[in-house]
This record gives structure tokens, C-alpha cells and sequence, in this order.
């Protein structure tokens, strides 16, 4: 077995171990050190995850599992996306009884995202899916006494698990009509010839999975209660990570499908109406969670614009996991300046926060400008690429319909931004006491700007990945 | 090094406003009108320095960026977009050294200011299409934040009509800037390759479609009639010296911007559609003016004055742009025509809005009709609001004169019957800037401004700085002129 080939796996199976027998046995007191064993943990896997860089992309483990630029690229996005979150959590989670448990469930949360993302193989999608499904439920609902957090764990597993059941048919389909769950194999028998109607049906059931983890529509309806109910740290771990795993998976699975199966059409049409209900919902929210929740399904949307063209643009692929890594920085960032704030979550609460708390508010003014795609930040460069492929593989209605719906969504992201700048309020704004949380969010900040003045390196690490099929 | 130390300079001073808070207004006035002027020295440097015969970019300093994208921090300039920089300099100098209620945030008044002039610098001096969004945009960041915070009556409700309709272009404007982009190859995002290589030369429907989007993005941006509707509000609700630099600078990006790309980069489809663009201009030229003179409340006409003069410039543009037979002279002429007209518009509007800024801080009242007979009570201020007047109606020996006339005897020359169209414009212009000058400083003055004090000195120094900018321009222009005709001669020779 080349046990080499999935050393970062391991080490992140091994961490979430080690915190799960650390919490058992340390004082709760103590558990803040299991954050630093999932930071140890997650560094260990991203340096081994560098160390694989470079190779010839390839399948490993009898063909199950792609060791490839895309899979790599998005595996260090969704690292260094759970490090942040990680380190926004101690603070947080340090009244909470079962502190050190958090930590483990984020591994192996992280652990079924990046399956999802390596996945070239059905089973090993569902198993992926499934793992960090299994692990996200807990998070939404780990203030158990909470009713919101309750009702927004529920509203998540009933969705998922409806959706995964449509994935696990979609993929049976599948199977029945190609003998094979390996993607070259499935690929090969579809090129030749298939049922139509039974590859169409399996292919809708596969992407209805799919756009549960994506938070897109018709699967999105847990989004917002999840950013609203969750502990924030875990809102910020759900709005962004699963959809890093989901996007690469959905981008792999329908690079197999014969071009006569109107998928990008139906990608097309997913992206449009994700996007537009995402912005749309998101207009008139008066809780600032919430509203970056809607946000985080219309940002979706704009996701799915490059799988859409797919193939037609070569850029495509480095265009998804730009904009990927962009929107997490983003997102984490606006989080992070959340959790930092005690979760305040009241629109009216953020008046006149720039005089009072003048860095928070900065950081989550530039994430939300980064969010609609201001110069020169990293989102801006993001959504570039994006409209650049959309455009390049002959979709600009696609890109138009993106931009009418990036002008919309700025009217909301600067109803957070107004009060926070024009507004009086003589209260004082009360924080998370200690550093984490603090030193997160001005990291997350600070990639913002370097990330979008330094868009070159992303860029060039990006560039030439592609599928090892 | 010029052109990054002219946007550099104030970008950091912004930043040292912004990151300390040892401020006192008195110390961040005075440095941040020291770090304003720096830009302009540094540009009127720069403009003795140009060479007429030269090439057509010059200064060119060029660092990648994202080479991977073809985009580079690469900064250059024409006669034209010396020109304008240097006004729009000025412009924001003048602005920042006016006196204005700060609300207890002077330092990031002030801030604000400074980066706002960066990043406008930055739009008119750059030579990278991409480079040139991001400064674009920026402004709009930067103007938001200013009007909604510092500004009076709706002014959130402004600051997000401004941000949400300008926005809503500059989209437009980086789809077509990216289609643009793919046209060329290898894909560069540099103007010089682009006005080089005409892209889309015979491109059909691509080209029609990215031409379209780029005239739709600066017309809002200019205005031009009928996508206007976002600039009365803004205007009205910003205090004083943020409109001075919404009118004198933040419109010139739309015109210079339609000068630098489509105009320049697609001449054979500009063409096609010149004559569209044009009609276009002239509805603005009328409607601003006959809408400007319906007005009474003061900001408010003076802010559809400036439909009416970008109305000028665009017509000027088109004429220029129009690749009739035998016509090379009078095109040349329109086009610097339409140069004139952004630096003395930039320059005599400018100060019109400090003068309303001025009353604002007196009176906060804005209505003609409750004014009367000041020149009595404040003889400086009326001397300088009836100088800018006559200047904007177009008095000859003054800027505005020398703009509108190369405008109309360029169009002349190409569409004799708009330019004659168009020239009724300047006759109601006059009428409504001598009414307005009738209501507010002639006749029986209301008891209630017998406290009205006089410009301060600050104010007429500054005033006195942009009158002398538009005076010496309409006596003695040829040192602009031969500045700007150099550039036009190979815009329009050239091709």
C-alpha cells in the first residue's frame, strides 16, 4: 500500500486521536492545548501536502484516490481555512464543557472534506461526504442548550441527510450502468455508450448531493440558520470549508460526463439561481450572521461559474480554486472579526463600531469589500478570474448575470459597512478576552491585502494544476 | 519615479493619518496640505520635462504584477493625461486646504482625502487597463466613505445611490476590460500593445458588445444623459470640497476614460458610432442646461451645469472620433477641445463648489430664492462666484471660452448641425448662471444674512489659486495647447 501517498491524511486521523484521549483525561481547564495539537496536526499535513507538490498528477490506491495539482491546491486551501478556524475557536469554546472534543470533530470534519476533494472514485466520494457530514452535524448543533443552535443542527441534518441519500442512489445508478465506481472507468463506459435517462437521473441525483455541501441551491436552506445558530467558529468552518471539498468534487465529476449530457447547462442554471437567491435573500436580513450566510450561498454561485465552463476554458480549474481560496479568506475574516466580538450579531449592534473598536471594524470592512470584489484585494482577483474564464469559454451572459448580481450584493454588505462608519453609539463594545481570536482575525486581514497584492505567487501555484484522468 | 511619487506621496500620507491617532486638526490639516501639493509640483515638473515631439507615453515606469495574467503596475503619460492629472492635483490641493466642518474626525477626514487623491492620480496615469480598474474602483471606495460620513441632509442615502449606480458601470466596465484582454495575444491587460493592435478591429458583434459595455461604464461615470440620475443627490448631500473633487475629478475619469479605451483602442468601431455617441452628447448639453436653469436650489444647478459641460466634452470626443474624409484638422481640434474642457471644467466648477461649500458653513441653506443682494455684505465672495460664473457660461478670456470653442469649431467641421445644436446650449447656460448671480448677490438682501461674513483668507487664497488656474488658461493657452495638441495630433493622425 502507498501508505506514503496519504500522509497528510494521516496525520490529521492521528491529531484528532490524540484530542480525542487528551480531552478524555485533561482537566477542561486545560483543553485549550487541544487547539494547538489540531494546529500542530494541520501544520504537519500541510507541510506534507507541500512535500507531495510537483509530481506528475496520478491515481494512487488502486485508482480511488487522485494525487493531482487540483487535489493538492485544494487541499492546502482547506488546511490553512481549518488553521483559522482552529485558532478563532479557543476563546469561544472555553466555557463550553466538552471544549476539547471540538478540535477532533474539526479534524475529522476537515479529514471528509479533503477525502471529498481527492476522491476519483464514487465510493470514495460518498465516504468523504459522508465522514464530513457526520462530523459537521455536532458542530452546528454543539450549544446544545441553545435553541437556535438546536433548530440549525437539525434543519442541517435533515437536509444532508435527505441529500446524501440522493448521492449514495445517484452513485448506485451509476454503478448499475457502468459496472465500475473507479472516475476512469465510469468515464471510459460513458464516452462509448449508456442509458441516457438513467445516466441523466444518476448525474441529477449526484449533483443534488453535491449542492448540499456547497450550501447551493436547491440544497442551501440549512446555510442560514447554520451562520446564524452555530457557535460562530463552527459557522465559520461550515460556510466555508465543505464548499472548498464540494466544488472540487462536483468540478471532477462532471469532467466524466459525456459532452452530449446538458450538464453545463444545468450547472449554468444552478450557478444563476444559487447566486440570485443567495443576493436576493440576503437584501433585507437585519442579523449580520445570517447575512453572511445568504452571502456564502450566493458566493456559490459565483463558484459554480467555472466548473460551467469547464473544459472550454483551460483556465477554469485554476480560476475555481483562486476564487475558493479568496472567498475563504474572506469569509474567515469576517467570522473571525464576529467571534472576536462575542458573536454580536444585530445589525443595529455594529453602529458606530469604526470609533469604538476601529481594527475589528477595518478588518471586516476589507473582507466584505473583498466579498463583492474590490480592488485590490484578493476577492477582486478571485472574481477576475472568474468573469475572465466565464468570458474566455463564451458564457457572458453567465458573467453579466454574475455582475448585475455583485451589484446587488454590495448594497447589502455596505448595509453592514454604513452603520459601522456613519453611525453614534456610545456603548461599550464588549470582546473576547485573550489573543486568539484577536491575532486570527488580523491574520485573516492581512492575507486579504498581501493575498491580493501578491496574487502572483497564488497565481502561479495555481496555474497549471489540472485532473489526473 | 515621478508618476509613483505624484500617487505615492499621498497614499502614504494617508496612511500616516490613518494608523495614528496623535493628530490634532490643526496638525493634520496643515500636513495634509502639505502632502496634496506635493503631487502637483511633482506633475508640473513632469510637464516641463515632456518633449511635444516625443513619443506618446512618456515617464513609462513598468513593474509586473501578476505576470501571469498579463498585468503590471505600468503608469505612463500622454499630453492628455498630464493635463488633466495636473488640474485634477490641483483640484483636490484646493480641496483639502478649504476650510470644512471635520465632525471631530479630522484625521480621517483628511486620510481620506489624501487617499482619494492617490487613487485618482493613479486612474489618470495609468497605462495598464487592469491597473486602471483598480484605481477606478478605488475611487469609488474612497468617495463613499467621504460623502456618507462627512456629508449633510440624506447623505448615507447619497453615498449608496453614488456607490450602488457608479459600481454598476465599473462592472461593465471590467467585463469589457476582460473581453478586451482575451482579444489580444498573447493576453495583456497593456495599453500601449492594445492601442497599438486594435483588437477588434472588424470584430463584429465581440467588438460591438465590449464597446458597448465600455460606453455604458464612463457614461455613467461622465454622465451622460440618461444614465445622470445618481450625480444631483451626490452632489447635493456632499459637503463642499468632496463635490468640488466629485465634479472637477471624479467626472473626468468617464470622459479620459473614453479617450484612453475606446476611443483609442477601437477606433474603427468608435467610429461606426460616433455619430450616436454625439446626438447623445447634445441631448446632455440641452437637458443639463435647460434642467440646471429649473433649478433653485444653488448646488443643485451648478451640479446640472456639469451635465451640460460633460455634455461639451463628449460631444468633442465623438467629433474626434469620427473618421470622415478630410476632416483630420477639425478632429484634432475637437479633441483638444475636449481636453480643454476637462481641465477648465475641473478647474472653474471646482471652485463654483467650494464658493457653495462656503455658504454651507454660513447658512446651510441652499435655496436661491431665500438669498439676496450679498454684494454688499461679502464682496470678495461675490467677486470670485461672478469670476467661476462668467468662466463656466464660456466669457472669452477665460478657460471655459477656449475649451468650448476648439469643442465647437472641431464638431463644426464634422456634424455642422450639432455643433450648431449644441451651441444653444451655452446660450442657456448664461442665462442661468447670470440669474443665479442676479437671486443670490444682487437685489434686496433678507434681513436674516445681515451676519454673513466674507471669505476668509484661506478661502480666497484657495479660490484665488483655481481663479488664476482658469484665467491664465484663457489668456494665454498655448502652454497647455501645445501640451495637449501633441497627444491629439497622434490620436488622431495617427490612426
Amino acid at each position: 500500500m502507498p501508505i506514503g501517498d496519504v500522509l497528510p491524511e494521516i496525520s490529521l486521523t492521528l491529531g484528532a486521536v490524540a484530542i480525542v484521549l487528551f480531552a478524555s483525561f485533561v482537566r477542561q481547564r486545560q483543553h485549550h492545548w487541544a487547539a494547538v495539537l489540531a494546529l500542530l496536526a494541520i501544520g504537519l499535513g500541510a507541510g506534507l501536502t507541500v512535500a507531495q507538490w510537483g509530481g506528475a498528477p496520478r491515481l494512487t490506491f488502486s485508482g480511488v484516490w487522485a494525487l493531482d495539482g487540483v487535489a493538492l491546491a485544494s487541499k492546502l486551501v482547506v488546511l490553512v481555512a481549518g488553521a483559522l478556524v482552529v485558532a478563532m475557536s479557543p476563546e469561544w469554546m472555553r466555557t463550553d464543557r466538552r471544549h476539547g472534543e471540538y478540535y477532533a470533530l474539526v479534524l475529522f470534519a476537515l479529514l471528509g472534506v479533503i477525502m471529498m476533494a481527492s476522491a476519483s472514485d464514487t465510493m470514495e466520494l460518498v465516504l468523504g461526504v459522508l465522514l464530513s457530514s457526520v462530523a459537521s452535524y455536532p458542530l452546528a448543533a454543539y450549544h446544545r442548550g441553545w435553541a437556535p443552535a438546536l433548530e440549525a443542527g437539525m434543519k442541517y441534518f435533515l437536509i444532508g441527510a435527505l441529500t446524501n441519500t440522493l448521492l449514495t442512489i445517484g452513485v448506485v445508478v451509476l454503478f448499475g450502468l457502468t459496472g465500475s465506481t473507479g472516475y476512469p472507468d465510469i468515464a471510459q463506459t460513458l464516452a462509448t455508450d449508456s442509458d441516457r435517462l438513467a445516466l441523466t437521473i444518476a448525474t441529477a441525483c449526484v449533483v443534488l448531493g453535491l449542492t448540499f455541501k456547497l450550501a447551493a441551491f436547491p440544497a442551501h436552506a440549512w446555510m442560514p440558520d447554520v451562520a446564524q445558530g452555530s457557535p460562530v467558529p463552527a459557522a465559520a468552518f461550515l460556510t466555508v470549508i465543505p464548499k472548498v471539498g464540494a466544488a472540487v468534487a462536483l468540478a471532477r465529476f462532471v469532467s466524466l460526463l459525456p459532452p452530449d449530457v446538458a450538464s453545463r447547462a444545468i450547472v449554468a442554471l444552478i450557478s444563476v439561481a444559487t447566486m440570485t437567491l443567495g443576493n436576493v435573500a440576503a437584501l433585507r436580513q437585519t442579523d449580520v450572521r445570517r447575512l453572511l450566510g445568504w452571502s456564502s450561498v450566493s458566493q456559490s454561485g459565483y463558484a459554480l461559474m467555472a466548473i460551467v465552463v469547464l473544459g472550454v476554458s483551460d483556465q477554469a480549474l485554476p480560476a475555481l480554486v483562486f476564487f475558493l481560496a479568496s472567498y475563504a479568506t474572506a469569509n474567515l475574516a469576517a467570522f473571525a472579526v464576529v467571534t472576536h466580538l462575542r458573536g454580536r450579531t444585530a445589525l443595529d449592534d455594529y453602529r458606530g463600531l469604526a470609533r469604538h473598536a476601529p481594527i475589528a471594524a477595518t478588518i471586516l470592512i476589507v473582507s466584505l469589500l473583498s466579498l463583492v470584489g474590490i480592488p485590490p484585494l484578493v476577492g477582486f482577483f478571485g472574481k477576475l478570474m472568474l468573469f475572465r474564464v466565464t468570458l474566455d469559454g463564451g458564457y457572458a451572459w453567465l458573467a453579466l448575470v454574475a455582475a448585475i448580481n455583485t451589484v446587488v450584493s454590495l448594497f447589502y454588505y455596505l448595509r453592514i459597512v454604513a452603520p459601522m462608519m456613519f453611525g453614534n453609539h456610545r456603548s461599550a463594545v464588549h470582546v473576547l478576552s485573550g489573543q486568539w481570536a484577536r491575532a486570527t482575525m488580523a491574520v485573516a486581514g492581512v492575507l486579504l491585502i498581501v493575498g491580493g497584492l501578491g496574487a502572483e505567487a497564488l497565481s502561479l501555484f495555481t496555474e497549471s494544476i489540472r485532473f489526473a484522468l | 519615479m515621478i508618476l509613483t511619487a505624484a500617487l505615492g506621496l499621498p497614499m502614504l500620507g494617508a496612511l500616516a493619518l490613518a494608523v495614528s491617532s496623535l493628530w490634532t486638526e490643526a496638525t493634520a490639516r496643515r500636513f495634509a496640505i502639505a502632502v496634496s501639493v506635493l503631487p502637483v509640483l511633482l506633475l508640473a515638473w513632469a510637464w516641463r520635462q515632456f518633449d511635444p515631439q516625443g513619443a506618446l507615453f512618456q515617464f513609462v515606469e513598468e513593474v509586473p504584477w501578476v505576470p501571469s495574467l498579463g498585468m503590471s503596475y505600468r503608469l505612463g503619460v500622454d499630453g492628455i493625461a498630464l493635463a488633466v492629472a495636473t488640474m485634477s492635483a490641483l483640484v483636490f490641493s484646493a480641496s483639502i486646504a478649504y476650510p470644512v466642518d471635520t465632525k471631530h474626525q479630522p484625521r480621517q477626514y483628511y486620510a481620506w482625502m489624501l487617499f482619494l487623491q492617490s487613487v485618482s492620480l493613479g486612474v489618470f496615469l495609468a497605462l495598464d487597463l487592469l491597473l486602471f480598474y483598480v484605481f477606478f474602483d478605488l475611487s469609488l471606495v474612497g468617495m463613499f466613505f467621504l460623502i456618507g460620513r462627512w456629508g449633510h441632509g440624506q447623505a448615507q442615502f447619497a453615498a449608496f445611490k453614488f456607490f450602488l449606480y457608479t459600481f454598476c458601470g465599473s462592472l461593465l466596465l471590467l467585463l469589457a476590460i476582460i473581453g478586451l484582454y482575451l482579444s489580444v495575444e498573447p493576453h495583456t491587460f497593456d495599453m500601449r500593445v492594445l492601442i497599438e493592435q486594435q483588437p477588434l478591429a472588424g470584430a463584429g458583434m465581440t467588438a460591438g458588445l465590449v464597446f458597448l459595455a465600455l460606453m455604458l461604464g464612463f457614461a455613467i461615470k461622465t454622465p451622460v444623459v440618461p444614465v445622470h440620475t445618481w450625480l444631483p443627490q451626490a452632489h447635493v448631500d456632499a459637503p463642499g470640497p468632496v463635490s468640488a473633487i466629485l465634479a472637477g475629478v471624479l467626472l473626468k475619469m468617464g470622459t479620459y476614460g473614453i479617450i484612453r479605451i475606446p476611443f483609442a483602442m477601437m477606433a474603427e468601431t468608435f467610429s461606426r458610432y460616433a455619430l450616436v455617441i454625439a446626438l447623445f452628447a447634445v441631448a446632455s448639453i440641452l437637458y443639463g442646461a435647460f434642467v440646471a436653469l429649473g433649478q433653485s436650489n444653488l448646488k443643485r444647478r451648478i451640479a446640472y451645469t456639469s451635465i451640460n459641460h460633460m455634455g461639451y466634452t463628449v460631444l468633442g470626443i465623438a467629433a474626434a472620433g469620427a473618421l470622415i474624409q478630410d476632416t483630420g484638422y477639425a478632429r484634432e481640434l475637437a479633441l483638444v477641445g475636449a481636453t480643454m474642457e476637462m481641465v477648465a471644467h475641473g478647474l472653474i466648477t471646482g471652485a463654483l463648489f467650494l464658493i457653495c461649500g462656503s455658504f454651507w458653513q454660513r447658512t446651510e441653506e441652499y435655496d436661491l430664492d431665500s438669498y439676496g443682494g450679498l454684494l454688499r455684505q461679502a464682496p470678495w465672495l461675490t467677486a470670485f462666484a461672478v469670476l467661476a460664473s462668467f468662466a463656466s457660461l464660456g466669457l472669452p478670456g477665460l478657460a471655459g471660452f477656449v475649451a468650448e470653442f476648439h469643442i465647437f469649431a472641431g464638431t463644426f467641421g464634422v456634424y455642422p448641425w450639432l455643433a450648431v445644436i449644441g451651441v444653444l446650449g451655452i446660450l442657456v447656460t448664461a442665462a442661468l448662471f447670470l440669474q443665479m448671480l442676479q437671486k443670490v448677490f444682487f437685489g434686496a438682501m433678507p434681513e436674516r444674512w445681515a451676519q454673513f461674513e466674507d471669505l476668509r483668507p484661506i478661502e480666497w487664497g484657495v479660490l484665488a489659486v483655481l481663479s488664476a488656474g482658469f484665467v491664465i488658461i484663457g489668456v494665454a493657452p498655448a502652454f497647455l495647447l501645445t501640451l495637449v495638441e501633441a497627444s491629439a495630433t497622434l490620436l488622431v493622425g495617427g490612426r
